[in-house]
This record gives C-alpha cells, structure tokens and sequence, in this order.
C-alpha cells in the first residue's frame, strides 16, 4: 500500500522552460502585468501615515507609557505605597517612598500614600509586570509612545506627572481594524 | 519629394538668438520639477507620497537639493585626472541642451511681424543631428568614468559604452522607417508629413523598437547598468558630488526629455491634435509638452516596474532581438514606400 500524504499537500505548478520565441513573448506578457500591478498601486493611493500629523492607532492592550490613577469620586489616589510594583520590576526602574496617611493629609484611600513615585522611563522595559503586581489597579500601562527627551534626567517621571491626564490622546484602534 | 538640402526658414540672427535662450531658460525651469514630478510619482507607483514636505506639494524640493549640492566642497580623487574629470559633466550637459534645440514646439508663426519657428534650429538633416550629439554625449560618461580613476566609475563607463553603441544602431535604424515615409530629414518636415496620420500607425513596430532603445540610450531603468546603484555604487559619476553631479543628473533628465521630444516628433506628430483639430498657434508647444509628459510618464512606470537586466540580458536583447527586428522593419518599410 502506497504512502497517502493526505489532502492538504498543494502540486506545485512551474512554468515551462525558458525558451527563444516563447520565452520573449512571456517575458512581454509578464512585463504587462508588472505594470498593471504598479499601476494599480497609483489607484490603490498611499498607505503611508505620515507620522507627526496622523499617529498609528494602538490596540487597547498596547503597553505604553504608565499612567496612577485616583478614584473618581473622591479623588483620592489608589496608590497605598506598598513598593510591590518595584520589587515585582526586573528592570528596576521603579522608586517607591512611603508615607503614612493623616487626618490633616490625607492623599490615598489606604493606611499609607506613595510620598515619592517615580519611575526611569529610560530604563523601563514596558513588560507590564507593575501593572500586574499591583493590588489595586494603582498603576497601569497607558497608550501613549512619544517618550522622547533630550536629557535623561527628563525621562525619570515623577507622580505628578504620572497621575496627570496625557496632553494628546493616541488614538485607539476601532475594532476589528 | 523634397531634397534633404532645403531648410525651413532663416530667421534674423537676434531672433535666433532669444529663441536658444527662451529654450535654455524653459528646459532648466522644466528639468527640477521634473525630478520632483518623477519622485513623486514613484513614490505613488510604491504606496506612498514621495517628497510632500519642502513647499507646497513638495515643489520647493528641487531648490532645497540644489542649494545643498551647491555649497558642497568641490571634491576630487588623487587619482583623477583634473581637467578631464572637471569636462566631462560638460560634455554630458552641452550635448543634451544642444540636441533639445532640435525639437520644434510648434510650426512657424508670426510674432510682431516676424516669422519665427518654434524651434531651436531647423536642420535639413535633423535625427542625424541627434544622433551625432548622443555620441558625442557618451563621451561625458566615458571621460567621468575613466578620468575619476575609481574602478566602479571604470566598470560604469565601460557597460556605457559598449550599451550605447549597441543600442544606438537599433534606435537609429528605427527611424530610418519614418525618414523613409516621410521623404524628409527635418524634423518640422516630417511633423508637417504626418497630417493624415501620425506615424505611430504605419511605423508601430518602428515606435517599439525606438521606445526600447531609447531607455538604453537615456540609461534609465531597466537598462540602467551604467549607473546600477547596487553593483557599482553610482557607474559613472561615482566620484562626483556638488554641481557636477548635479549636471550629470539634469543631463540625464535632459536627454529624457529629447528622447521624449524626438518620439513626440517622429511618431506621435509633433503639435498635430488628432481629428482636424487645428488650434491656434500658441498651443502648440503646450501640446508637444504634453505628449512628451506622456513619455516621461511611462519612463517613470517602466523604471517603477522592471527590475534592472543583467549584462548578458542586455547584449543580447540588443543585438538579437532589437536590432534583427529594426532591420526587418526598414527592409518592409522599403519595400512599401517603393512598390
């Protein structure tokens, strides 16, 4: 009994050999159709985005720079303090310094409030794992890309400018796009 | 039939010479927006915009290169030969701004009581004219080639000559059809032949084999081994940068444009519209420009389509198919102009 390959194997099928006469006129023949595929890049128009004016769209789950969050109603920040974000960091870019919550000053709604949050955006891998170790949805990946600076001491992001809401918005990708 | 001697009209002496520089001073306003134009629309053939950034549109793109290439330091190989590496963008330059003298934009016309042709000069033995300045233009590739002392610039120069003459015989023989027909060798002479029908009719097979030599002869893609950035950096003008460089790239540029020229004249009749239409004398030269964006439109497709022939491909695509094919077409031609 001969060995059965199955349905699913495609018959590779090659063109004659290279000829005189022929191949002449099947080097014309294909000829025509490169310049019907080019043409019909013209008609198809260009996909480029042009970038500073029109930003590629992300995925929801894009990992971008980091964003702490409040709680809407209160205002209250989620951050208590508690440095899991760093310690679970392998790049360990992450500096956490806690303070305790008092009735004058009350910044989060736990027992304690991250008197200093920062993180070295030049050594953040964006692996997400903050965001994931976090117990109370503190800190999450945002969408935006554009982190650029000139200096390194500019890309170390304090909680200020963590908690604050990002000038410009990047654009979501709709869905199914 | 009208003797080759007999030349169009003479004009005064003044009057020829404000044509060469309403002609000189055209062709250099036309060549950047050229570039622009062919960068564009490559750009459009490969799925994006091409330069959009400098101006509007771009536009402003050509002046931005050209103020740059014109502050570059004026450089030269140790190995170079001065005076020859200094001519050769000459060369390359004059003989194409020479041959384009040759196109005539439009017939005679009367401006302020003068007779004046639309044309730089109108020679009783046009295409030969031409053909005598490209070979003279070969000599700014062989010379920036050889006088660069750089073996890439050698190898380009080298791939030139032996392309251009080949591809030269075929190209000629396939005007030799149209001279016939028309019983002419001026130029105005043989747009003025093509009233009932243009000549892309009768002498088709003529117009291919001169549209495929043409692209060897102006060396663009895909017969562009003289300067094939991928083996030989840049051919020819490998060690040329600032405004010899740029001369050599607007001779390039310039030579498209002949090439287009002599096409739109020799086959596509010149500033004759179809179906007796006879607009007044002005249009003229914009309906020459106009065919001849044609050509240049289809250079630049060609050039966006078709990867470039290795050597052999070339040579033998030469000689054993153009120019077997030219010559059989000049016998036919003969035969029926006799019979």
């Amino acid at each position: 009994m001969s060995y059965n390959p199955g349905e699913d194997v495609i018959e590779v099928v090659r063109g004659p050999a290279p000829g005189a006469a022929a191949g002449a006129y099947r080097a014309f023949g294909e000829t025509l159709r490169g310049l019907k595929t080019t043409f019909a890049r013209i008609v198809e128009g260009p996909t480029t985005i042009q970038y500073p004016e029109e930003k590629t769209p992300v995925y929801p789950r894009f990992r971008g720079r980091h964003k702490l969050h409040r709680f809407e109603d209160t205002g209250l920040e989620k951050c208590v303090g508690c440095s899991l974000c760093a310690a679970a960091c392998p790049a360990d870019c992450i500096r956490v310094v806690a303070a305790e919550n008092t009735p004058v000053n009350r910044v989060s709604a736990g027992e304690r409030y991250a008197a200093v949050y920062e993180i070295n955006l030049s050594r953040c891998i964006f692996c997400g794992y903050c965001e994931v170790a976090c117990p109370f949805d503190a800190i999450t990946m945002g969408h935006d890309y554009e982190m650029s600076d000139y200096t390194r001491s500019d890309l170390i992001f304090t909680k200020e400018m963590l908690l604050a809401e990002p000038i410009e918005r990047t654009p979501l990708r709709s869905e199914g796009e | 039939m009208t003797p080759f001697g007999i030349v169009g009209y003479y004009e005064l002496w003044w009057v020829a010479i404000l044509k060469a520089l309403v002609i000189f001073g055209l062709a250099f306003a036309i060549l950047p927006l050229l570039t622009v134009y062919e960068r564009k629309l490559l750009g459009r053939f490969q799925g994006r915009y091409g330069p959009n950034r400098v101006g509007p549109y771009g536009l402003m793109q050509p002046l931005a290169e050209i103020l740059k290439f014109a502050t570059k330091e004026g450089f030269r190989p140790t190995t170079s030969v001065a005076y020859m590496f200094r001519l050769a963008p000459v060369i390359a330059i004059l003989t194409a701004v020479g041959a384009l003298a040759l196109i005539p934009f439009g017939d005679v016309q009367h401006i302020f009581g003068e007779r004046v042709g639309l044309y730089g000069i109108d020679v009783s033995v046009g295409p030969l004219y031409v053909f005598a300045l490209a070979g003279i233009s070969f000599y700014g590739i062989m010379l920036g080639g050889w006088a660069s002392g750089s073996k890439y610039s050698f190898l380009g120069a080298m791939r030139g000559a032996a392309q251009l003459i080949s591809y030269e015989v075929s190209q000629g023989l396939a005007l030799v059809g149209v001279v016939m027909t028309a019983g002419t060798l001026s130029l105005t002479g043989i747009v003025h032949a093509q009233l009932g029908m243009w000549y892309v009719v009768p002498q088709f097979v003529g117009f291919l084999i001169f549209i495929a030599a043409s692209f060897a002869e102006t060396n663009r893609p895909p017969f562009d081994l003289v300067e094939a950035e991928t083996e030989l950096v840049a051919g020819y003008f490998t060690e040329y940068g600032g405004t010899p460089f740029v001369a050599y790239l607007f001779a390039e540029y310039m030579n498209m444009m002949v090439v287009s020229g002599i096409a739109v004249t020799m086959f596509l009749g010149g500033w004759l519209l179809p179906f007796g239409i006879h607009p007044p004398g002005w249009v003229d030269p914009i309906v020459v420009f106009a065919k001849m964006m044609i050509f240049i439109t289809f250079f630049i497709w060609i050039r966006a389509t078709l990867p470039r022939l290795r050597y052999d491909q070339l040579m033998s695509f030469g000689w054993k198919v153009l120019l077997p094919l030219a010559t059989l077409n000049v016998l036919v031609t003969a035969i029926l102009v006799v019979s």
